[in-house]
């Protein structure tokens, strides 16, 4: 036993980058954490697979197979930056975690640095598996154009990370998986049919569908009127979730 | 060191804590006592930052536990073994509490052997482990940061005899080594066998504390009669209380000398007439939490 060191100052706490990387592991080293990534990762081949199969030769070009490719990481990440906030809960590990970082907006700030990291990454990753696609749909006799705009691939990445930011958000104010995953998928589509279906709601739908505001996103360079758009419905979707959901785990009692 | 100062938590109108003070010195185990739902996890959760207290304070080692920069390595903590994710493996979840405290991961290893699980419990996900083993794990937790305080909330709950065995000699070397335990139990002979110091809580307030041997002593004597209804009426006679013990005594706040008297003077005929030890111990806790704190429980 090693207890001679009573008199030790204090040790300090582990840096933000060390939180973040340890927020990382914890995506990916339980089963449905490993899973989910392994399968998001399938089903970006899969969607080169589909595309050299079935897509007309003159539409096999990169950008087509990069866009396609974002798909499964766009609908499936999210899960995962959910269930990173709601597992600590669900699960019951906020007793163990907060216990070793008091400051628990630490443990949030590396949460959602961690689910920004992945959702990069997993673009990133997305982006290597459309130029193997592409490659070989040159082979096969496909298009094979290599171009892209700048700001196409940036829009990209902004979508990824916004939804990713979304299910995080979600996942903090929710604090329970099943139900934070409902809501995270239900919620924006039933807004987006009681907009369609309801007059009055028409302009504030307008203003505040996030699946509308940022299909643009991936079509071609925003206007200034589309921006606005977003910035709203991502202030309401994305921003006000984080926040309130904070302000929750921050003051929740962890039993 | 562990202070807890004049420390209180309600939940709407009930006092789950109500006015708790004690502190745990270092080279001391401290057994916090109580049935269930007496306040002692609140009070825990309190100590660790985990539930806001309603009025007081408690600090450790002088400061409050939020305001410890890397409290893992200065306070081991294990309050509830259930609480690990049921998908991640007893090493993974050592691992990731050794990176949080910036403990060289090669001792994960090391506490892993030292809490009793090899090398294939380690691998197999917390899931699949038995009560006892998640006990283990949690205790590893609580030692990887080598700290000097330890707080357990009911550690004992689901070893097996051996198990237990081994984690009073655990705590013992501890607090011999200088370092502070706080361990909570709802079973008095647990807590008996490791402690220096108890806290008795019932219905959230402290109903007695002191050194172990202390409490021992004031317990009184164990005395039992062939007649007991004519026992009883005797000590109330000469305004001795009495409570009866599971095995037909009666224990009583008295020296032996007394109770020997009036038994003499009302010509009763005594079976038995001895220090009421850890048995004393055990009728004082069942007495002073019995009850009021019972219902309380319960409600």
């Amino acid at each position: 036993m090693t207890t001679l060191q009573r008199t030790m100052p204090a040790a300090p706490s582990v840096g933000p980058v060390r939180l973040t990387l340890i927020e990382l592991r914890k995506l990916a080293d339980t089963r449905s954490g490993y899973w989910l990534l392994i399968v998001i990762g399938l089903a970006a081949a899969g969607t080169v697979a589909i595309q050299l199969g079935f897509a007309p030769e003159e539409e096999q070009t990169f950008r087509s197979f990069f866009l396609f490719g974002t798909l499964p990481a766009g609908v499936l990440l999210p899960v995962l930056g959910i269930l990173s906030m709601t597992s600590e809960w669900s699960q019951r590990t906020a007793l163990s975690t907060f216990t070793l970082v008091p400051a628990r907006g630490r443990v949030i700030a590396a949460k959602v640095a961690a689910g920004v990291l992945i959702a990069v990454a997993a673009t990133a990753a997305t982006a290597v598996v459309a130029v193997a696609g592409n490659l070989l749909g040159i082979a096969l006799g496909g298009n094979g154009d290599w171009s892209i705009s700048a700001a196409l691939l940036a829009q990209t990445l902004l979508t990824q990370v916004l939804f990713m930011l979304m299910g995080l958000g979600f996942g903090a104010l929710l604090m329970n998986s099943a139900l934070a995953i409902v809501v995270f998928f239900a919620l924006p589509t039933v807004w987006s049919v009681l907009g369609a279906m309801i007059k009055g709601l028409k302009d504030a739908a307008g203003w505040l569908d996030l699946n509308a505001a940022s299909a643009p996103l991936t079509e071609g360079a925003l206007t200034g009127g589309q921006w606005a758009r977003l910035g709203v419905a991502a202030a309401v979707w994305v921003v006000l979730p984080l926040v309130l959901g904070t302000i929750r785990a921050l003051r929740r009692e962890v039993a | 060191m562990i202070t807890v100062d004049h420390l209180s938590k309600r939940y709407g109108r009930h006092p789950a804590v109500d006015d708790v003070s004690f502190t745990c010195r270092p080279g001391t185990v401290t057994g916090f006592l109580g049935p269930n739902g007496a306040g002692k996890s609140t009070t825990m959760r309190m100590i660790c930052g985990l539930t806001p207290p309603t009025a007081g304070t408690a600090t450790v080692d002088g400061l409050p536990y939020r305001r410890l920069p890397n409290p893992g390595r200065r306070i081991g903590v294990l309050l509830d073994a259930s609480a690990q994710h049921a998908g991640r493996t007893g090493r993974e979840v050592l691992t990731l509490a050794a990176l949080t405290m910036g403990v060289d991961t090669r001792r994960v290893g090391e506490t892993l052997d030292r809490v009793g699980l090899n090398g294939t419990a380690a691998k197999r996900r917390v899931r699949a482990y038995s009560l006892g083993m998640r006990q283990r794990l949690g205790i590893a937790c609580a030692l990887l940061g080598d700290p000097s305080v330890l707080i357990l909330d009911e550690p004992a709950n689901g070893l097996d005899p051996e198990g237990i065995f081994w984690m009073r000699g655990l705590l013992r070397d501890f607090a011999d080594c200088g370092g502070t335990v706080l361990l909570s139990s709802h079973l008095l002979r647990e807590v008996e066998a490791v402690a220096d110091r108890l806290v008795v809580i019932g219905g959230g307030r402290i109903v007695a504390q002191g050194d172990k041997s202390e409490l021992l002593a004031t317990s009184g004597m164990v005395v039992k009669a062939r007649d007991p209804g004519a026992l009883r009426a005797a000590l109330h006679r000469t305004g001795l209380t009495g409570t009866e013990t599971t095995d037909g005594g009666v224990a009583v706040q008295a020296d032996a000398e007394t109770i020997g008297r009036v038994a003499a003077d009302a010509g009763i005929a005594l079976l038995e007439l001895r220090p009421a030890g850890s048995g004393g111990l055990e009728q004082m806790f069942l007495n002073l939490t019995a009850g009021d704190s019972v219902r309380e429980a319960v409600r």
